[in-house]
């Protein structure tokens, strides 16, 4: 998993079924010291998060878990929302 | 699998079911030479790491999900070892 910051949504009219009702937002990817590495990456959201929140995101086939039975064809999915942490 | 340090700890009271339970580690990836290398990981820890500890790190979802006794739980990196050393002859 990694740590990443959701900026923005996106909005799909047509798209494949199982992604009715799946929301999908983009997400910078950060380091520990909130810089942001990398390209902004679009994941599927599970966990109700919103823009501005910090959260950690899963990629491969695992972000479609949250999702079982219905198998979303997703590569990134957004699996927790973050209070905290701590380094060191 | 890959070598890696603990640096820190993470809390994430909202997240999926599956996780519930498990502790969140973040982690930076180590060259053998013990450099840091690529950017930090979140890894559920299976082992009972603590924070400076060389681990050893499983980067693949069905393997994740074992190490904590989970099944298909939706996780891509677990700690599986606290490495005591590493021979390079």
């Amino acid at each position: 998993m990694q740590l990443g910051r959701v900026v923005g949504n996106v909005v799909l009219t047509m798209k494949n079924d199982t992604l009715d009702g799946v929301k999908l937002l983009l997400v910078q990817p950060m380091s520990s010291a909130r810089e942001p590495f990398g390209r902004v990456i679009v994941a599927a959201d599970s966990v109700g998060a919103g823009i501005g929140e910090d959260v950690f995101f899963v990629r491969g086939k695992e972000a479609s878990f949250p999702f079982y039975p219905t198998e979303v064809p997703a590569d990134a999915g957004i699996v927790g929302i973050v209070d905290s942490w701590h380094i060191g | 699998m890959i070598l890696a340090r603990v640096t820190g700890t993470l809390v994430a009271t909202q997240k999926n079911r599956k996780l519930e339970g498990a502790k969140l580690l973040i982690v930076q990836p180590l060259t053998l030479e013990d450099t840091p290398r690529g950017p930090e990981l979140l890894a559920v820890d299976g082992v009972g790491a603590g924070v400076h500890e060389k681990v050893l790190i499983v980067l693949e979802g069905r393997a994740a999900s074992d190490a904590i006794g989970k099944k298909a739980a939706p996780v891509d990196a677990a700690i599986v070892g606290i490495v005591d050393t590493v021979d390079l002859p």
